[in-house]
């Protein structure tokens, strides 16, 4: 008997193709908006056109003399069902459907539900709001002053528009470590409000049934368990009568976490109508209103030796929640996760001080494909290391090579408390620096430089913690952050793998098979894999943070290993031999003594339904919850090189070379595509795309002419190496890698392009680095900050 | 994204375009390429009571070269057909040079020349060459023909004097006299993006001297900017660095912009500057490669 191989039956290291492709480009996906259920209603909201108001009154008799409409909501019929105010994710209170103000542009303030969905749209129309506009505060500076507009008088005890102030780290230390300092660097920034934009909008089928009194709910939802458990509180039903269906997913990237008004609307509709009610969000609704990612300014200094050793770091920052605090985050930190900033470095003394103001700006959301702030953090840290390396005259690759964790001091506590746990950090630098060229850069620069070009190269490494959580110190509604596999092996050898996660593009159908094969023997495209319902998946907290692979991908391991354990005692029984003198090689136990004799896992699974050994339970099923120990630190070097045309700030990428060690690799083309998604974002980011109001607090961003999603044309072209650092504690040795390249990509063009702009004396230029903003610092020598609202006219 | 309720007519002769058009009293609209009144409709920026569809009206897709040289684009003629013509680069260079940045690949497929000039958006990209190039609309109506050079066509932003029941059947751009140059440059932040600014330049010479020019300006005011006053600094000469200098200084002093978060005011004066230079020095290049 020759071993399996475990590449041909697509286990692990296997870059098989994506199962569900093979329905998505058919067409054959099935989203929420491909559901029809007989008799459904259809439901549209009705907006705020302005950012701050007073509702003075609300007419929709209009409304109601339509033909086919059903139902018009407004906040007063809410309230009477207390239900115009919900919480959010993160302690706060959000309105359902405004009551007494609206806070920001495209706020809710009436719904309609109709015969179908251009009646709907009609009658929102035909219904008159009366506003009383106030004024209107679109930045944190507004927000903070002494004069400014109260936003949340509807809370008792608000009497500002602070939303927290928190602090972590060693203040005292990091004072006496900047006593010491030879030298302190400093750097200012915003990181701008930007949107996860998914393609598919957010939207819900409620759909109520009385005889049954159950509720259930298609809905894009990253993180099915979680809104059962919301809908539940919120519309006081018990679990067992919610039934919350996630179907296929047009991407989430973080928008598909939070609960959206329209969710809860929808849901209400089907009860009070007893008729299944659909909302789809449109583009605009969704860009202006749902859960956003950024908006921070942030503020901080380095305490340096002569010798490149950093000594100490403070770190301030000051971010915009909107009108409420609806980050769906799951950590015990206000400011997320925004404290492991600088995890990569060996750096003794740290603290941050954070501030959340509320502005009358879309609420909610702040984590774009990022695990809550890591993306904010990463960025400042890699801005503020090129800055330190710049005032210390200090190569910047060396800088960050002296500074490095190295890989003999693992595990390492942070300066803000964080434990990391491996990687090979100057390996990966290394890698970077040899793919890009990095010696040969300065002779590339000056032959530019004859023709009038400047060129820049800027280094992004990081390291940031994936996988949220561990139970201690996260949880959602005091729920803690575990997840679930459960794995129901047929008698044929074939089997059915549901997770509490949720895919939407991350290929969960086909990688968790491959955990399978590997873990069993089973071949790959012997395994389906179900997600997103909650009256069949095991309990789970779903899809996000790049917690699947390093949650749920552990519990599936962890329950295919319960199975081997009970396909041994199989085994044994079929070869009439002790349990201890069997050996396990991939797909086949046997006889320690004479490895001739053996039974495959199909047979152990066949011999569960119909000859198992006396007293034992039938059957080849188990289900396995997994809490990790640790998050898992993956390491990235992202390296650009730019070149700016100083006559018009226009720059272009060069090269980009991305060296990510995200440990064992499951699936090294969906890995591959994972980084190039992130890789494009980052560009996006840093090139395009940015959410911002104007002085009366109209988003700027709210259509895609507007907000910009890059294509294929302009996207750089990525190069992409790797390196092997296996987590220590997740059962297969793997990391997240979900969010390394949205996270860590950003520094790397604006370092390059910072690092064009040397000579002239700039230290700065805030995201997105457009060409005008580029221009400005060029000509006129100063720093070019995205702060101000826009600028109407000149 | 849903419309407001619309009529639908999908006439068969140009004619009876004609005729729905005089019967909505200014309440129908044309539908060529849709590529701008759809998302119009869908935003219901536009809710008018009736579309007559004009594609299946015959004859109105060309793109010919007439025996004088001049071109007929009809109003069918899609983006992506002047983009493919290959044989436009001589004598329409500037057609050449804008043609594959108008919109993106896919809106090119549909959208039309003369849609874009009668949708007057201040950032389409066909006005300003159009008007550089001295194009005329020609339009049609129930008593008859006449034609309109752009220039006087636009009336403002999305504004055009044509009336309600009239049809834009063709754009014609006159041929050269001599040899033809020019160029459009456009800055935009993504592709498929609307020009941050842009400058369309058509050149006639004879060997080294410019015999006629024109130059207008795209999204840097409330409508396109004809700036062919400021080209008026090249014709009678050769193209020297301070002719050139002249038609940008000029060009950046018609530009009206303002800023907004594509730019400062400012920085889209200065593009404009540098466009015009850009164009015209490679222009220069060119003739001196010539010669
Ligand atoms: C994503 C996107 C990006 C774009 N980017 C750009 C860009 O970068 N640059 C650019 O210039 N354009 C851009 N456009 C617009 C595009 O070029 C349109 O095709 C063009 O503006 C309109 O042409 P159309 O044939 O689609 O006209 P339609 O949308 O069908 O009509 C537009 C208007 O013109 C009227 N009209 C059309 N044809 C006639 C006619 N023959 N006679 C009288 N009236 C008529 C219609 O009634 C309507 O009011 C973009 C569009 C999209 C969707």
């Amino acid at each position: 008997m020759t071993a399996l191989d475990e590449i041909k039956i697509g286990g692990l290291g296997a870059s098989r193709r994506r199962v569900e492709d093979n329905r998505f480009i058919r067409g054959k996906g099935n989203y929420v908006d491909d559901i029809v259920l007989p008799g459904m209603l259809h439901m549209e909201i009705l907006r705020s056109p302005v950012a701050h108001a007073r509702i003075v009154s609300i007419d929709t008799s209009k409304a109601w003399a339509i033909p086919g409409v059903r139902l018009v909501l407004t906040g007063e019929m809410m309230a009477k069902r207390n239900l115009a105010w919900m919480p959010t994710l993160s302690y706060d209170t959000q309105a359902v459907l405004a009551t007494d103000k609206v806070r920001f542009q495209g706020q809710e303030v009436a719904c309609v539900i109709a015969d179908d969905p251009y009646i709907a749209k009609d009658a929102c129309e035909a219904i008159v709001v009366e506003y009383e506009t106030l004024p209107v505060v679109v930045n944190p500076e507004q927000a903070l002053a002494t004069d400014a507009p109260l936003i949340r008088d509807d809370k008792e005890n608000q009497h500002d528009n602070v939303v927290f102030d928190w602090e972590v780290g060693d203040a005292a230390g990091t004072d006496r470590a900047f006593a010491q300092a030879d030298l302190v660097s400093k750097i200012e920034l915003h990181y701008p409000r930007s949107h996860p934009s998914p393609i598919e909008c957010c939207g819900s089928i409620a759909d109520f049934d009385r005889s049954t009194s159950k509720l259930t709910v298609y809905m894009t939802t990253q993180a099915p368990h979680i809104i059962r458990a919301a809908v539940s509180l919120v519309a006081e039903l018990p679990e067992h009568m919610i039934r919350i269906v996630s179907p296929d997913i047009g991407g989430g990237f973080g928008n598909k976490v939070p609960v959206y008004p329209g969710y809860v609307m929808s849901i209400l509709a089907s009860i009070l109508l007893e008729r299944p009610v659909k909302w789809i969000e449109d583009k605009t609704g969704n860009l202006i209103s749902t859960g956003f990612g950024r908006d921070v300014y942030l503020r901080g200094e380095m305490a340096l030796r002569k010798d490149g050793r950093i000594l100490g770091v403070r770190m301030h920052t000051l971010s915009d929640h909107g009108a409420f605090f609806a980050d769906a985050q799951p950590s015990k930190f206000k400011i997320g996760l925004m404290h492991s900033a600088f995890a990569a470095y060996d750096i003794p003394a740290a603290h941050l001080l954070a501030r959340g103001v509320y502005t009358n700006k879309a609420p909610g959301g702040v984590a774009y494909r990022c695990s809550f702030r890591v993306t904010e953090a990463m960025f400042f840290q890699e801005r503020m290391v090129q800055a330190a390396a710049d005032d210390l005259g200090m190569d910047q690759a060396e800088f960050r090579r002296v500074n490095f964790v190295r890989d003999d001091d693992f595990p390492h506590r942070t300066a803000f408390g964080f434990l990391t746990d491996s990687g090979q950090y100057g390996k990966c630098l290394d890698v970077g620096l040899e793919a890009i060229g990095y010696a040969d850069f300065q002779e590339r620069k000056k032959e530019a430089a004859s023709r009038g070009r400047l060129l820049g190269i800027g280094i992004s490494t990081m390291t940031e913690p994936l996988g949220a959580g561990n139970s201690r110190e996260y949880d959602i509604l005091g729920i803690k952050m575990f997840d679930s596999a459960e794995l129901r092996v047929h008698m044929t050898g074939k089997a059915l793998l549901r997770t509490g996660a949720k895919t939407q593009g991350q290929g969960h159908e086909t990688t968790w098979a491959q955990i399978v094969a590997h873990e069993l023997g089973l071949p790959a495209e012997d395994v389906v894999v179900e997600e997103g319902d909650t009256d069949t998946a095991p309990f789970g907290m779903g899809t996000y943070a790049s917690r699947s692979t390093p949650v749920a991908g552990a519990a599936v391991a962890m329950v295919a290993r319960k199975i081997r354990a009970k396909a041994r005692k199989l085994a044994a029984h079929l070869l009439e031999v002790s349990e201890e003198d069997v050996e396990w090689e991939l797909g086949r136990f046997y006889v320690r003594s004479a490895p001739n004799r053996g039974v495959t896992i199909q047979e152990c699974a066949a011999a569960a339904y119909s000859n198992m050994p006396d007293g034992m339970e039938p059957g080849l099923e188990n289900v396995a919850y997994y809490d990790p120990p640790n998050l898992t630190w993956p390491f990235a070097c992202y390296i650009a090189t730019v070149e700016v045309d100083p006559q018009t700030g226009v720059w272009d990428v060069l090269n980009f070379v991305a060296v990510d060690d995200c440990g064992v690799r499951i699936n090294p083309m969906i890995v591959e595509g994972q980084i190039m998604g992130g890789l494009t974002e980052a560009y996006a980011m840093a090139s395009m795309q940015f959410i911002t109001y104007d002085a009366e607090g109209n988003c700027v961003g709210s259509n895609y002419m507007d907000y910009l999603l890059p294509t294929a044309w302009e996207t750089p072209g990525f190069e992409l190496h790797e390196v092997v650092t296996p987590c220590p504690h997740h059962p297969i040795g793997a990391k997240g890698i979900g969010e390394c390249a949205t996270v860590g990509g950003p520094a790397a063009f604006v370092n390059a392009v910072m690092d064009a702009l040397k000579g002239f004396g700039v230290r700065n230029i805030d995201m997105p680095m457009l060409p005008d903003r580029v221009y400005e610092a060029i000509t006129t020598g100063r720093d070019v900050s995205g702060h101000p609202p826009v600028r109407q006219d000149d | 994204m849903y419309p407001s309720r619309f009529g639908y007519e999908s006439p068969r002769a140009l004619d009876e375009a004609i005729e729905l058009l005089s019967r909505g009293q200014g309440e129908a609209k044309i539908l060529a390429g849709g590529q701008s009144l759809i998302p119009m409709l869908k935003l219901r920026f536009a809710s008018p009571e009736m579309l007559v569809d004009i594609n299946n009206l015959p004859g109105l897709s060309h793109l010919t070269v007439d025996p004088d040289g001049s071109l007929r684009v009809g109003a069918l003629c899609r983006h992506a057909q002047l983009e493919r013509a290959a044989a436009l680069a001589g004598p329409f260079p500037t057609i050449a040079a804008a043609a594959p940045l108008v919109a993106d690949p896919i809106v090119r497929n549909r959208g039309t020349l003369v849609g874009s000039i009668c949708h007057a958006d201040p950032q389409g990209d066909w006005a300003a060459v159009a008007i550089a190039l001295g194009a005329s609309v020609v339009a049609q109506g129930p008593s008859g023909r006449r034609r309109i050079p752009v220039a006087d066509f636009v009336s403002g932003p999305f504004q055009n004097v044509l009336a309600y029941d009239e049809v834009a059947v063709e754009v014609v751009f006159p041929a050269a006299a001599g040899t033809a140059a020019g160029g459009y440059l456009k800055l935009e932040r993504r592709v498929g993006d609307f020009a941050t600014a842009g400058v369309a330049v058509g050149l006639e010479r004879s060997g080294a001297v410019v015999t006629r020019a024109g130059m207008a300006l795209t999204g840097v005011g409330g409508a396109t900017i004809d700036a062919s006053e400021a080209a008026q600094a090249l014709v009678g000469g050769e193209l020297t660095a301070d002719r050139i200098a002249r038609a940008a200084d000029g060009a950046a002093a018609a530009a009206k912009p303002r800023g907004d978060h594509r730019g400062s005011a400012a920085y889209k004066r200065h593009i404009v500057h540098t466009f015009v230079t850009r164009i015209l020095t490679r222009v220069a290049d060119d003739v001196e490669r010539a010669a």
